[in-house]
């Protein structure tokens, strides 16, 4: 396992556009985005047109694409925040960026701006190292390397199948801890990237993320919805279950998962207090589901994402259906997420624009 | 925004323990951190020589002949001619947390260019819980500014106690013989701003120059191991240390921190002596390494001693297979734990095995 060379036409960006004037959006990340496709998917609860400014190689789909390529039926699983699992299907590339709309490029302790899509390239390129804490973290980072007691035979590492980057200004914390805090804004730039250990289990937010869609794309869906899903990310949890399965299956598949490095800015948005008053399950609902990740064990016949998905979910639905329908449905959207995969997500073709 | 609370000194709850063998100069550095601590310093080596103590510090010293006249025959579990000793100071120390640091460690800066009060760090470290449960992905969400990110259960925000607190350092990075020959230039000038907890199941190589522990909770447990003269293995030391604390923490359900403090590293170990050291750990810990990570206590093993007692079991069972060396290191195990309880009784009579101490 050594360093993969990953070139620019090997990735996709893409955009989950929940507001409809992504002009700002688009003209700060220009100096990133420039290089790569992009991926546009319009929420299809959202109304206005899109408006996008000019210079960019890209691909737009809306409510008409998504209810064409999957049908009408099942296009509710790509509303609000899941909009980008479209984008995740209809893509070609071996890699994929994803980015949320109200974030802007960072700039590092030095005041560089952060090109994050090359930051998570670079993560996805080197291997991981889950089965054991290296503590100067990423050891492939120029400048560190693996510190002494790290076993010989775990230094080639796995592949890094996921990279999950982290937020500066407005964190990604639940409603109740920002409603708690207004004020408070994440101003510490860690300059790290580590491996989660494997059986090591995190809350993945899907704010600021890339991925490996050969090696991860089935295990990366739309399925969890809450009853008072909203449009801001502290009313979702759909990114928080699909990043627990999907740990699940790098474990089982001897995949690697990052943390840390790239850094995107978050604009503020929102008031958490008005998120607090509506029903919000979103924090009980996990409180079911660590257990139950936290043991779950894929069968030895279980080799590729698509048969561990299949196996979680018939998991889910003996284990966790009867604490709530809403797992049930969990589970009926992983199967559905997986046959969409299979007819659409895994074709030669590119479906039309 | 809520105030900040000072962090309480612990002068009196607090040891720093420090082995040495030439001279403790490098603790002018530290004297305005250090000076209102107790010190427990470790002589390894010739005991006829005289380690001078700067001015101004109090503490205790201990050479090799009263390691041998305090233990007699269980001093034979004490490494001798290596770091290993330092341990020697934990087992003495009457104090609720010990900080270990090598004499070859000195205050680093921090990006702004302020020193960094490493010793404040590891007690904010201790003093806050851990997160072995559940990872945060803003790393230790108790530090100021930090919080638990979306998705955290809420049952697991309490945390569990953090038995220890690994720092970290900047310059000469902790590297093993192989890497320091490949690599004899490179210092580490990444200043990681942030401490964050090893999730249970995990092992981690933890080294003992920058060190802090809750000696109540875990100082059975931090045991040196057999090292340097008379020994097969050096440099290995701290790393036994770590994989047998670490599996009791996650057996018991306490935590382990690592990153923040950062201390700067002055000294570079001559590769090839290293080299010499560490061959046959280069080769036994990747049978060493499935041993931890697949070895489970029983559930009758309650207390610190009972699981350390446990693992010696286990180390004599299947690690003999290696090498005679893990016989020998069993057997100093049980004379560890039974050094430990007499020089420490403890205050619940049933617990203790060996009765009374002085």
């Amino acid at each position: 396992m050594s360093e993969v060379n990953i070139m620019d036409n090997e990735v996709d960006i893409v955009i989950g556009a929940l507001q409809s004037d992504l002009t700002s959006f688009m003209n700060e990340w220009r100096p990133v985005f420039i290089r790569y496709h992009l991926i546009i998917v319009k929420d299809p609860d959202l109304k206005e047109e899109l408006q996008i400014p000019e210079g960019f190689n890209l691909d737009v789909y809306s409510k008409s694409d998504i209810d064409r390529v999957v049908g009408s039926s099942k296009s509710i699983l790509f509303s609000g925040f899941s909009c980008r699992y479209f984008g995740y299907l209809v893509s070609r590339k071996k890699y994929i960026i994803s980015i949320d709309d109200d974030c802007v490029p960072a700039r590092d302790d030095k005041g560089i701006l952060v090109d994050a899509a090359a930051e998570h390239i670079s993560n996805l390129a080197t291997p991981a190292t889950p089965y054991f804490f290296n503590t100067l973290y990423d050891p492939y980072r120029e400048g560190a390397d693996f510190v002494r007691g790290y076993p010989f035979s775990l230094r080639s590492g796995v592949t890094c199948a996921l990279s999950c980057g982290l937020w500066l200004n407005l964190a990604d914390f639940d409603a109740p801890t920002q409603a708690l805090k207004p004020g408070q804004r994440n101003s510490r730039y860690v300059d790290a990237v580590m491996t989660v250990p494997a059986r090591a289990f995190m809350p993945m937010s899907g704010i600021n993320i890339a991925f490996d869609r050969e090696a991860v794309g089935p295990a990366l869906f739309p399925a969890l919805r809450l009853a008072g899903e909203g449009k801001l990310r502290w009313e979702t949890m759909e990114d928080i279950w699909s990043g627990m399965c999907v740990k699940v299956v790098c474990d089982h598949l001897g995949l690697g998962v990052k943390t840390g490095l790239p850094y995107v800015w978050r604009k503020d948005r929102g008031n958490a207090v008005e998120t607090l008053k509506k029903e919000w399950e979103g924090v009980k609902q996990m409180e079911e589901v660590v257990p139950f990740f936290q043991s779950v064990r894929m069968p030895q016949t279980a080799t590729t994402a698509e048969q561990c998905v299949v196996e979680m979910a018939t998991r889910v639905k003996e284990q966790l259906g009867s604490v709530d329908t809403g797992f049930t449905r969990a589970a009926e959207a992983m199967i559905e997420w997986l046959k969409l995969w299979k007819a659409v997500g895994s074709s030669s073709s590119v479906p039309g624009v | 925004m809520a105030t900040v609370t000072p962090t309480p000194l612990l002068k009196d709850e607090l040891d720093i323990v420090i082995p040495t063998i030439r001279n403790l100069e490098f603790l002018e550095r530290w004297r305005p951190f250090f000076q209102p601590y107790h010190l427990i310093i470790v002589q390894d080596g010739d005991p006829s020589k005289t380690i001078k103590v700067p001015e101004g510090f109090h503490y205790e010293l201990y050479n090799r002949n009263d390691i041998n006249r305090i233990l007699g025959p269980k001093a034979s579990c004490i490494s001798f001619k290596d770091s290993a000793c330092r341990c020697f100071g934990f087992m003495v120390s009457k104090k609720k947390y010990v900080f270990t640091i090598d004499d070859d460690c000195f205050v680093a800066k921090d990006p702004s260019g302020k020193d960094i009060n490493a010793l404040e760090q590891h007690i904010k470290n201790l003093l806050s819980p851990s997160t072995p449960m559940f990872f945060n992905t803003l790393y230790d969400p108790f530090r100021e500014g930090a919080d638990f990110v979306r998705g955290y259960p809420f049952s697991l925000r309490e945390g569990k106690p953090t038995a220890v607190s690994h720092g970290l350092w900047l310059n000469i990075p902790d590297y093993d013989a192989p890497t320091q020959l490949v690599k004899p230039l490179e210092r580490n000038t990444r200043y990681v701003d942030a401490v964050m907890t090893i999730p249970k199941g995990t092992l981690f190589p933890m080294c003992g120059m920058n060190l802090a522990f809750n000696r109540e909770s875990i100082g059975p447990a931090m045991y040196f191991g057999l090292m340097g003269d008379g020994q097969p293995i050096g440099r290995y030391d701290d790393m036994w240390a770590g994989w047998c604390m670490k599996v009791i923490c996650d057996h018991l359900g306490l935590g382990v921190k690592t990153g923040l403090p950062y201390i700067w590293h002055s000294k570079a170990s001559n590769p090839f002596v290293n080299l010499k050291k560490e061959y046959k750990g280069i080769y036994w810990q990747e049978e060493l390494i499935p041993f931890f990570q697949n070895t489970t206590l029983p559930k009758e093993c309650t207390t610190v001693q009972k699981c350390y007692i446990e693992l010696s079991k286990q180390v004599r069972a299947k690690l003999s297979t290696i090498d005679d060396y893990f016989i020998k290191l069993a057997d100093a195990m049980v004379t560890w734990i039974e050094a430990w309880d007499e020089l420490n009784p403890s205050k619940t009579s049933d617990e203790s095995l060996h009765g009374a101490a002085k």
